[in-house]
């Protein structure tokens, strides 16, 4: 049973008409992740058709502009698809296609996950349908576009708050009544078990790469490795191979929306509790009755009232810490490194480039930050515009 | 043990509200006119924020109930109410969150305090029981088990530990099941007989009078669900009469 949870948290807290299927998808991971002709499959699709290893970049004039800690950044941006979802979608779906399923379903927030998904199917022949919130159908209009784009069909969500929670509410309802031909393919490291863990070992090719990239760059390891973080599936893949090195300073950054002195934020760790959801025993933005509350982010991708199971172990522990980062923060960030870099930043990606601004300036030059850059901020731009109040037709 | 056992003497009608829709003295309403009806037992939701194994007409009632800032605690003096009138057979259907948040431990005294006999908790599979296990054996309150059609082992493996009733979803609507196809519903139901002695309840969208008298040919108990939410849904604050008249005439067949 142990097996299921991260210290206390995980487990799965699913319906009864899930539990066979997810225990099939146990054995098959438990079968494939150890197979020759799985793994040589899944590492081509990752170097041909993905692009890795993603570049690990020395930023160079922000570096110089903050005057301390030496800042590297995580290319998942320069993956195919535009962030570090594709790392997950391509596995998954490999192991659906080895599992014999005809067809892939998936949650999406700002609709990276959903592209990602999208584009795998594509790629591998299989059907697919994303559930996504009505609300992020509107703000994310393009990625819909988009997935319609690569043969997906985009079921916009209209129960509840109409976004992310609801869209895996909706897309495990869907699962429960057509699971003998269809995967679910979670997009974060959270849910029951073994996602979180498959999410994670998916992920985990970033800190397998980061960390022999800055070893071989630097000749040592990083002071700090920091991520943003909603579900947390990139944060866990740029943690996890530095989760060992304990001198490594893990930070993952939280979507403080309006300040987390409102109640319009997803800053899950600094204002949530312990509850069960989503298949896990995590850490929640809930109400004392365990009503899950409504969240707020200006970034689609970190507005998720939860947080992956392993992330709450991390915490509950002590070797990783998590901090709140406003809108208006990631925003200048978003614009800081688009002007100093000469790259544009996801907004979800933003969140972590904004507290590397607040950090770096606080550590020595002989210390390493690596940023997890974790997708490009192309999908954004319209919507920071108009934060800026300039109205741009898309 | 709990008290479940005695809803089971003949052929159960099990009745499903959803605590607090439209608000809580429409449920205490409805309640004793289900009992009055001659209903067998009550299963009470608890609204939860985001009820993701339900039919959309469950998941509307969810949202209504919150409307109304139905908690736990509202609903636990509620069920004391109640009481004063019938003892009817009540147990809980919720999901496993607002019992963590509201405490296990008391949770689980207060149904022994209010003869809540039971809980039905969709988000807590066989593999989760032991969250809650101590607390409610402790407090004679029956963690009920859903069975739905999968592999025999299964099946046989969540009845030999089952308490209370079994709680049987079909893969099939109970429409098509009346049209003739029944081998699912008979294999399962016997395999369940073979294993355990206690009551097979089935609950997967029984709606009219003559799927009442089919079904309950079937198993020991059928469940009322999104019917009776319907007719809460549209009569609001006037539905106990409803209500009664719909599951006296249910009842009149069983």
């Amino acid at each position: 049973m142990t097996k299921t949870r991260f210290g206390k948290f995980g487990g799965q807290y699913i319906p009864e008409i899930l539990m066979p299927e997810i225990k099939k998808i146990e054995e098959a991971y438990e079968f494939y992740k150890n197979d020759p002709q799985f793994n040589k499959e899944l590492s081509e699709l990752l170097l041909k058709y993905a692009g890795r290893p993603s570049l690990l970049y020395f930023a160079k004039n922000m570096t110089e502009d903050l005057g301390g800690a030496k800042i590297y950044l995580k290319r998942e941006d320069l993956n195919h698809t535009g962030s570090h979802k594709i790392n997950n979608v391509l596995g998954q779906a490999l192991l659906a296609k080895y599992m014999g399923k005809k067809r892939v379903i998936a949650e999406t927030g700002a609709g990276q996950h959903g592209v990602a998904t999208a584009t795998a199917a594509a790629l591998l022949g299989l059907e697919c349908e994303i559930f996504m919130g009505l609300e992020d159908t509107i703000r994310q209009s393009l990625n819909v576009y988009r997935m319609e784009l690569l043969g997906a069909k985009v079921h916009a969500v209209t129960f509840g708050t109409q976004t992310l929670k609801d869209a895996v509410n909706e897309a495990m309802t869907e699962w429960a009544k057509r699971s003998e031909d269809t995967m679910y393919l979670l997009g974060s490291v959270m849910g029951p078990y073994p996602y979180p863990t498959i999410v994670r070992d998916f992920q985990s090719v970033i800190s397998k790469e980061a960390r022999e990239q800055i070893l071989e760059t630097e000749g040592k390891l990083p002071d700090v490795v920091m991520a943003c973080v909603g579900g947390g599936s990139n944060a866990m893949g740029m943690f996890y191979n530095f989760i060992d090195d304990k001198d490594v300073k893990l930070i993952g950054c939280e979507a403080a929306g309006l300040g987390v002195h409102t109640e319009k934020h997803a800053a899950t760790i600094t204002k949530g509790s312990v509850g069960i959801f989503h298949g896990m025993k995590s850490i929640f933005c809930q109400d004392k009755h365990g009503q899950i509350a409504p969240v707020y982010s200006i970034s689609a991708g970190l507005d998720y009232p939860g947080i992956g199971p392993e992330h709450a172990h991390l915490y509950d522990t002590g070797r990783a810490s998590y901090v709140p980062v406003t809108d208006e923060e990631a925003v200048d960030a978003f614009e800081y490194l688009s002007k100093v870099e000469g790259i544009i930043p996801a907004i979800e990606s933003s969140h972590a480039v904004a507290y590397a601004k607040k950090l770096a300036p606080t550590m020595g030059k002989d210390e390493i930050i690596i940023v997890c850059l974790s997708g490009r901020g192309d999908k954004d731009v319209a919507a920071i515009a108009k934060y800026r109040g300039r109205i741009i037709n898309e | 043990m709990s008290n479940i056992k005695n809803a089971f003497q003949n052929k159960a009608l099990i009745g499903f509200v959803m605590a607090g829709d439209p608000e809580l003295e429409t449920t205490k309403e409805v309640i004793i006119s289900m009992a009055n009806a001659g209903v067998d037992m009550v299963e009470l939701g608890i609204p939860f924020s985001d009820p993701i194994a339900e039919s959309s007409v469950i998941q509307s009632a969810n949202l209504r109930a919150l409307k109304s800032e139905t908690y736990l605690p509202r609903i636990f003096e509620m069920i004391k109410e109640v009481r004063k009138t019938t003892d009817i057979s009540i147990i809980f259907h919720t999901y496993i969150n607002p019992v963590f948040n509201y405490g296990y431990e008391e949770f689980f005294q207060m149904c022994k305090e209010t003869q809540v006999g039971g809980v039905v908790i969709p988000d807590l599979p066989f593999e989760e029981k032991q969250e809650i296990k101590e607390y409610a054996d402790k407090n004679e309150v029956d963690i009920i088990s859903f069975v739905v059609p999968t592999d025999g082992a299964r099946i046989k493996m969540i009845a030999k530990e089952a308490s209370g009733f079994i709680y049987f979803v079909p893969s099939i609507g109970a429409t098509k099941a009346m049209e003739g196809h029944t081998k699912e519903l008979t294999d399962v139901i016997e395999m369940l007989k073979q294993t355990t002695n206690i009551p097979v309840a089935i609950g997967f969208g029984i709606n009219t009078v003559q799927q009442a008298e089919f079904f309950s040919k079937m198993a020991d108990g059928i469940i009322i669900g999104n019917a009776i939410v319907k007719i809460v849904e549209k009569y609001g604050k006037d539905s106990a009469n409803h209500v009664f008249d719909y599951v006296k005439d249910l009842k009149s067949v069983m």
